[in-house]
């Protein structure tokens, strides 16, 4: 009860407070010289949001580049060092983690589209009602947390030795189909059949968010056009492949770009599923590790700063893509 | 992001719907699209409609036997596991939920606001460069932040879980909420703005009067997302959270770690975790789409 009492005052403090620094610098700004005025109060209006960017990613960034070259970090002994990139380079426990991520990059933004795209195209033809219904449950993992939707999988995936029942669905059914898994599926590290069982819960949980971008894309598509390569005599596959897809190819790009930037980081799936034991560790998890199981500061940093960089091409484009826009208003 | 723009709610309605059917409606071939899309609506909805039936089955039976053996009969259902679950920390920790996801939803608001009105309407030096900040910040991973949070708590002396909470979602949010806001003021007709400076309305007067009612619906949009995003947040809270003080996400992890076998205990848990989320997925469907939408990019 007085958790929920502070969330209140928090809500009265927070939002009154802000409402109040705004009301109070504008009244100050207000009694400058006219031109005085006119030059500051842009600045009044986005201090306050700059300030929390500032101090609450900016600044965390700039820190978490300079510890990345500082060892022994906190106490009297800390200085400057090359080692924690040595070891983002040659340590073995990263570079399959790498190889992990980079994996979960190839399949996910992929299964994810392809399963969207499928489900948009498919839903199209059916009356409004249904359609809705239909698109409906696809999207609703989208509301689950990671952590639910592994424990939702984790049941799906569970094992119980051979001969007594199966009560995962999974294992269930490839029992019945006689091919009972001499272990549970996310331990199983041949062909990487673990990694891929966590992929497909994202794949499961952002399907629904490719379908919702793809399905506008796909009902902005010129009727005529398609009509028209209809007339011409082509099948319904040939119009999907050739017609349709080149015609939605930017919101293709965006939703996979979207996902891609999201697998990247993806630490909450194999964090509850398997703690990255059984060859299924990933960068974010890594980091987490270091950071505050370890308490190596300079070494969670350099992780960090790799995956920083790996998101600066996504930053760039967009980037661009905003200023192409702005040039376009 | 004009492509992510139009993002309808799923019950847009079509236009010309008389051109879409295809020519092969009616023979075999539609019968295999309809077939293909229930499948696929099925594999989607079987994991969670499994959980919720678990959820609701005596703890031996859980783990004896599949759900799906329910419809045999014969089995009694009641609400046992959740009043289990209840008393074992996630009644707590679905008030420290809210607790953290309410206030860190609506505090960012009020300055993303106000920023997002002068990227839009007003004129000054470094306005493009000042905004571009906010698009590059989008997609920065918040692994970034947590090391350095961590230390400025402590220096600052910030001991409450919840100040921290809230401080640091404002400061992972502000960027999306910005940006939404921006676009969606920038969008509002330029007459309107131009009418109230004639009519001598201030700045603040115009934003107060006029923009901000005017940009309810891209308030609601970023709220659900933010609401959405701070409720889901594992990482987050577990590095900000001392035990004791535990979200839902937080328990339901740890219940996974320390009790993994215990399925009543985690089917219940974990759609308690997942009911405050899907209420508003399915009374709020319009918004939730597009708050979802613009705010996917977030980092």
């Amino acid at each position: 009860m007085a958790v929920a009492i502070s969330g209140v005052v928090a809500v009265v403090l927070g939002v009154g407070g802000a409402l109040l620094l705004f009301w109070g610098l504008n009244a100050v700004v207000e009694r400058l010289p006219k031109a005085q005025e006119e030059l500051l109060k842009p600045y009044v209006f986005i201090g306050p949001a700059m300030a929390v960017v500032g101090v609450f990613l900016l600044y965390p960034s700039i820190l978490t580049v300079w510890y990345s070259f500082q060892t022994r970090i906190g106490t009297p002994n800390q200085e400057f060092t090359l080692n924690n990139y040595v070891y983002l380079f040659t340590s073995s426990e990263l570079r399959d983690s790498f190889i992990n991520n980079a994996l979960w990059i190839l399949v996910v933004p992929a299964g994810a589209v392809a399963i969207g795209l499928l489900v948009a195209v498919l839903a199209d033809r059916l009356r409004p009602t249904s359609e809705k219904i239909a698109k409906s449950l696809i999207f609703m993992p989208m509301a689950i947390s990671f952590v639910g939707a592994s424990t939702i999988w984790l049941f799906m995936y569970a094992w119980r030795p051979e001969g007594v029942d199966q009560f995962g669905l999974i294992t269930a059914i490839a029992t019945g189909l006689g091919a009972f898994p001499s272990e549970p599926i996310i331990q199983n590290t041949s062909f990487r059949l673990n990694s891929f069982a966590l992929m497909a819960v994202m794949i499961w949980l952002q399907a629904g968010f490719a379908m919702v971008l793809l399905s506008a894309a796909i009902k902005n598509v010129p009727g005529d056009t398609i009509e028209a390569a209809r007339i011409d005599g082509a099948s319904e596959l040939q119009i999907f492949w050739r017609v349709t897809v080149p015609q939605i190819r930017s919101t293709i790009v965006v939703v996979t770009t979207t996902i891609l930037i999201l697998v990247l980081k993806v630490f909450d799936i194999p964090r509850v599923m398997t703690s990255g034991n059984f060859n299924t560790n990933v960068i974010a998890n890594v980091y987490y590790d270091l950071a505050f199981t370890f308490g190596d500061r300079g070494r969670a940093s350099v992780v960090v700063v790799a995956l920083i960089v790996l998101t600066l091409p996504f930053m760039y484009i967009n980037i661009k893509r905003f200023r192409e826009q702005e040039a376009m208003r | 992001m004009s492509t992510t723009a139009p993002a309808p709610a799923p019950d847009a309605t079509k236009e010309e719907p008389a051109l879409k059917p295809s020519k092969d409606e009616g023979d075999g071939s539609s019968w295999v699209a309809k077939l293909t899309l229930l499948f696929v609506c099925v594999l989607f909805t079987i994991p969670t409609f499994g959980l919720l039936i678990s959820s609701f089955r005596d703890p031996q039976a859980i783990r004896q036997t599949g759900w799906w053996t329910v419809i045999t009969g014969g089995e009694t259902f009641s609400l046992d596991n959740y009043t289990t679950v209840l008393n074992a920390g996630m009644g707590e920790s679905f008030v420290n939920s809210l607790t953290v996801a309410i206030p860190a939803t609506v505090i960012p608001i009020m300055a993303a606001a106000f920023a997002a009105y002068a990227f839009a309407w007003m004129d000054f030096k470094g306005r493009e460069f000042l905004f571009v900040i906010f698009v590059g910040l989008l997609v920065v991973p918040l692994q970034v932040a947590l090391i350095p949070l961590t230390r400025l708590y402590n220096t600052v002396g910030i001991n409450n879980d919840f100040v921290k909470l809230w401080l640091a979602h404002t400061g992972f949010g502000m960027p999306l909420a910005v940006y939404i806001l921006r676009n969606y003021i920038g969008s509002l007709p330029r007459e309107i703005i131009e009418s109230a400076k004639v009519d001598g309305a201030s700045h603040f007067a115009t934003f107060w009067r006029l923009i901000l009612p005017l940009s309810v619906p891209a308030l609601a949009a970023f709220a659900i997302f933010q609401f959405l995003w701070t409720w889901n947040d594992y990482l987050v809270a577990l590095v900000f959270m001392t035990s004791g003080a535990e979200v839902v996400t937080v328990t339901l992890a740890e219940l996974v770690g320390s009790r993994g076998q215990d399925w009543h205990l985690l089917t219940a848990g974990a759609f308690i975790s997942m009911v405050v989320p899907l209420i508003v997925f399915f009374a709020l469907q319009r918004f939730f789409v597009r708050g979802l939408t613009a705010g996917s990019v977030k980092g």
